[in-house]
């Protein structure tokens, strides 16, 4: 039987529309158990692609005829043994296409509102690792908000719906993963803002994002009202986009929220983290879309692949928002935490410019999911 | 370290040096040892992980100008 090649791009579509899958995992099992393709109807079986060197007889009976196969590894070459193993033996069979790399660097781009002017609102939602980014479009003009380092898909993108980009944004300095802001508006000429108080160490200009700040895009009035939220980190910074969207960064998540340990300072941290998700936010309107800088579970995502949710059905639903006692709010966000990202101080220091390692050295400093939330 | 025999598997991809490896270690003794040096930063925790349900042992491993160096004892 065949072998086919299946691209991040198809695997996408079956997780955001809830398809069928099962996954043949052949890398390492501590790989596996720390970082899989997530889908709500895929099913999984993990064995080393060198323990079957000898043959697949022996897992043949482990392996559905009736439903999608999908053999999956680091970067495709052992998926493609495996794969055409299991095909000599009479199955038609996939391999992801690129492997794990690939998938940790698709993003899939959805559409999640209109502006009330001419104008769209996109989010890019890196479905292997849980980033979400963000496009604004208006007459012409584009603003980017947290990009990934995949830098040209935002760019093809832009072009492609003739649009230029004249602002770049991030909310906070990440440490999960590079950030592309900074490559962008060398590329484009675009303003990179990014809030002072993250900045303190970075080695490269940027145009300060203050409380307050209004940035325009296109020539209608669409404002970019940036608020100050610490927590995750000191300067965290929040964006309410045409009084309609409200861009959480890595404060609040849909059924987490942020946590405040990555630069070291969890305790120092934690009041300005409440402040920020029991008082400043609870100013703002109920009706405001939350778009979050990432999603930790595959629950999250709503039906067409977006991650948004409206903030005041956050406040009733969402555990982190509802902790009455200032003690246990932080326990809740200082003890038991995940693990850290996977290279978070490296990430760190590349976001500031001090280290600047290869392409390949970034893949690698990013591997595995993005912990930067706490439930 | 003394080594029975030496494999070469740089410039190879996943999953090329286990292979090679699997193959290399066929040919030796129980007791006796492989050296491999591989440039595939998977090659780790893979020849780690195999070695293991192989009942082999990996002995020593070192990064030297970018080249991988694992020392695996035959079970």
């Amino acid at each position: 039987m065949t072998v086919n090649a299946m691209t991040s791009k198809e695997v996408t579509r079956k997780v955001f529309s809830k398809e069928e899958l099962f996954i043949l995992d052949v890398r390492n099992e501590s790989d596996f158990q720390d970082w899989k393709i997530e889908g709500e109807n895929f099913k999984y079986l993990n064995i080393p692609y060198f323990e079957l060197l000898d043959g697949v007889e022996g897992i043949m009976d482990k392996i559905p005829s009736d439903k999608e196969v999908l053999v999956v590894c680091a970067k495709e070459g052992s998926s493609i043994m495996v794969a055409e193993m299991l095909a000599d033996e009479g199955l038609t069979v996939s391999y992801l296409k690129g492997g794990m790399k690939a998938w940790s660097e698709h993003l899939e781009p959805v559409k999640v509102g209109d502006l009330k002017e001419a104008g769209e609102f996109y989010q890019f939602v890196r479905i292997g690792k849980g980033c979400l980014s963000y496009m604004v479009v208006s007459n012409g003009e584009a603003a980017i908000i947290d990009a990934t380092r995949m830098t040209d898909i935002y760019l093809e993108f832009a072009d492609s719906i003739g649009a230029k980009i004249t602002h770049v944004f991030d909310t906070h300095l990440h440490a999960d993963h590079i950030s592309g802001g900074r490559n962008i508006a060398e590329k484009t000429g675009a303003t990179y803002w990014l809030p002072p108080k993250d900045a303190t160490e970075v080695t490269f200009a940027y145009q300060p994002l203050e409380d307050g700040n209004l940035v325009e895009i296109g020539n209608v009035e669409i404002n970019i009202h940036a608020l100050y939220s610490p927590g995750h980190t000191i300067g965290s910074t929040s964006f309410i986009v045409d009084e309609k969207f409200l861009l959480s960064g890595d404060i609040l998540f849909i059924d987490s929220i942020g946590r405040p340990d990555l630069a070291g300072l969890a305790q120092d941290w934690v009041e300005d983290l409440r402040e920020s998700l029991y008082k400043r936010y609870r100013e703002l309107s109920e009706e405001l879309l939350v778009l979050p800088a990432h999603f930790m579970i595959i629950e999250e995502l709503n039906e067409d692949g977006s991650v948004s949710e409206k903030l005041g059905t956050l406040y009733a639903k969402n555990h982190g928002l509802n902790i009455k006692d200032e003690n246990e709010f932080r326990k809740l966000v200082t003890e038991n935490l995940p693990p850290q990202p996977n290279a978070y101080q490296e990430i760190r220091e590349t976001n500031m410019g001090k280290i600047n390692p290869d392409e390949e050295k970034q893949r690698e400093m990013e591997i595995g999911p993005n912990r930067c939330a706490v439930r | 370290m003394e080594a029975n025999k030496i494999l070469d598997a740089k410039g190879l991809a996943c999953p090329m040096p286990i292979v090679r490896t699997k193959k290399a270690i066929n040919e030796l003794e129980s007791g006796q040892v492989l050296e491999i040096h591989a440039t595939d930063k998977g090659a780790k925790n893979d020849l780690t992980a195999w070695a293991k349900s192989g009942g082999h042992e990996l002995v020593n491993h070192e990064v030297e100008n970018d080249v991988l160096k694992f020392w695996i004892k035959k079970g």
